[in-house]
């Protein structure tokens, strides 16, 4: 379980995220929704430690991030994947060197193993024969299927996404969210995925937050989300509504 | 008293970064080739300008040098001798070195910039790397074996440069030509050329990658960036190159 208790952060004096507390659970996917520009990826960045927060604590199972050293926050990091909006692959390596990746850096398995365990994360991710490829040379959703491949290569416990399908369109987001989702429940990994996009919402949100300019203003599941009594996400959400039924 | 404190604010930011970047690298294999990734890529790929340039400024110089010195009381040898304290003392080491914060300055930066941008930097520290170290590293380490031999390289094309230029011009014969090479020579000025360009090495891939690794924002960020580590890796080779000169030659 991973909780935020009581997190600030502000950039040049202007608070993009106003002591926001919450608690996200174990084996499930949490999602974090929001209008754009309401502070979700501050907090997703504040989560994975990629931004110090002004004030406020994080715990991963208990675990005080602000009480640990420089060693076992290294150590921390070795137990989180994370898939970010654009991808972050590393552009002058294959497609098989990027999921390698963080096991050539860490793992004393041999080339052999390593080559074999990124080809099954590849697998898992239903990206067979791409390996010699190089980023530029695959589509935005391919990219995204190597992203999550190289995120759960070294088995993390603590799984986050960054508008994990962002830029898609809508057939491959939802193999992306669907992908995502039984990833979160086949390993019993930790899952926080920052979305806008209602499809994810209704398919994979079994915990959901909604954050708005910095401030944490609901959280529940999917069953009681249309039943929210915070005008700020019936707002949100009838915009949505709005927007998938002309999409209809 | 604002541009003093920004000063020092940016000192202090380098001073961070060059701290994160000498900490022990996470793998040392890793690191060893990467390191020999970079000299291909920063070194051996820059032999072409070094050599192009070296050559035609080698020549340059004993052309320039044979036509102030017609005094018929000057040896011919003295032209050599000129040209060769021009290139060593100072065209291979430092005017060399300017080029090479042009060239390979603005591609560090743009290289590092453009991952930062990208949010490779930033899949880097999630995996607990550490980015700093991961990406300068290799490159600073790189810069430093290459710059110096480029130097030598450098320094040799030039004469070469000045020989052909002075045989075929018949303004230096080539036999007086090489008693210059020799006339006084001191071994202690190579020495003090490849101790500056060590430095220069440095100022060049580690002010490339500061500039590089600190971007914010999008790709205009990464234009200005490459351009400043070039103005600013240019200003401090200059400055050393002068207080190297007052220390070591005075």
């Amino acid at each position: 379980m991973i909780e935020a208790r009581d997190i600030s952060k502000a950039f040049d004096g202007r608070t993009v995220m106003n002591h926001v507390t919450a608690t996200f659970e174990d084996g499930k996917t949490n999602l974090i929704i929001g209008k754009s520009g309401s502070g979700k990826t501050v907090l997703l960045k504040s989560l994975v430690g990629l931004y110090e927060a002004d004030s406020g604590d994080i715990l991963y199972d208990g675990r005080s991030v602000r009480q640990m050293g420089r060693k076992q926050r290294q150590g921390l990091r070795q137990e989180i994947g994370m898939i970010f909006q654009g991808s972050a692959l590393f552009d002058s390596l294959t497609v098989e060197e990027n999921v390698r990746f963080p096991l050539d850096m860490f793992s004393d398995l041999s080339l052999a193993d390593r080559r074999e365990k990124a080809k099954r994360c590849l697998r898992r991710v239903n990206l067979d024969n791409a390996d010699s490829l190089y980023p530029a040379q695959i589509s935005g959703g391919m990219q995204k299927r190597v992203a999550i491949a190289r995120a759960i290569v070294q088995e993390p416990r603590y799984l986050f996404c960054d508008e994990p399908n962002s830029g898609l369109d809508p057939v491959t987001a939802s193999v992306i969210d669907s992908l995502i989702s039984e990833i979160t429940h086949e390993s019993g990994i930790t899952t926080i995925i920052n979305t806008h996009d209602m499809n994810s919402v209704f398919s994979i949100g079994e915990h959901i937050v909604f954050i708005e300019q910095g401030n944490k203003l609901w959280d529940g599941n999917q069953d009681n989300i249309l039943q929210s009594d915070c005008p700020e996400l019936n707002s949100f959400m009838a915009s949505a509504r709005r927007l998938m039924e002309i999409g209809k | 008293m604002m541009l003093i404190d920004t000063s020092l604010a940016e000192v202090g930011k380098y001073c961070r970064f060059m701290y994160q970047v000498i900490s022990k690298p996470e793998k040392w294999s890793v690191f060893f080739r990467r390191t020999l990734d970079e000299v291909n890529k920063l070194g051996v790929d820059s032999l072409g300008i070094v050599t192009l340039i070296s050559f035609f400024i080698g020549a340059v110089i004993t052309i320039q040098v044979a036509n102030n010195l017609d005094n018929p009381f000057i040896p011919k040898y003295t032209v050599a001798f000129a040209a060769r304290e021009t290139i060593v003392l100072e065209f291979s080491a430092t005017i060399v070195c300017l080029i090479l914060a042009g060239k390979v300055g603005s591609n560090i930066s743009s290289e590092i910039g453009t991952m930062r941008i990208t949010e490779q930097i930033d899949a880097l520290d999630i995996m607990g790397i550490n980015s700093a170290a991961y990406l300068a590293g290799p490159k600073i380490v790189a810069m430093i074996i290459s710059v110096p031999v480029l130097v030598v390289y450098s320094i040799f094309i030039g004469i070469i440069g000045g020989v052909i230029a002075g045989s075929m011009t018949g303004l230096v014969p080539l036999d007086d030509f090489i008693v210059g090479l020799h006339f006084t020579f001191k071994p202690y000025y190579i020495a003090y050329s490849l101790f500056k360009s060590t430095l220069f090495a440095f100022i060049i891939s580690s002010c490339s990658s500061y500039y590089g690794y600190n971007i914010r924002g999008g790709a205009l960020e990464v234009g200005k960036a490459s351009t400043q580590s070039v103005v600013i890796s240019c200003v401090l080779i200059l400055m050393v190159n002068l207080m190297v000169t007052q220390f070591l030659l005075s």
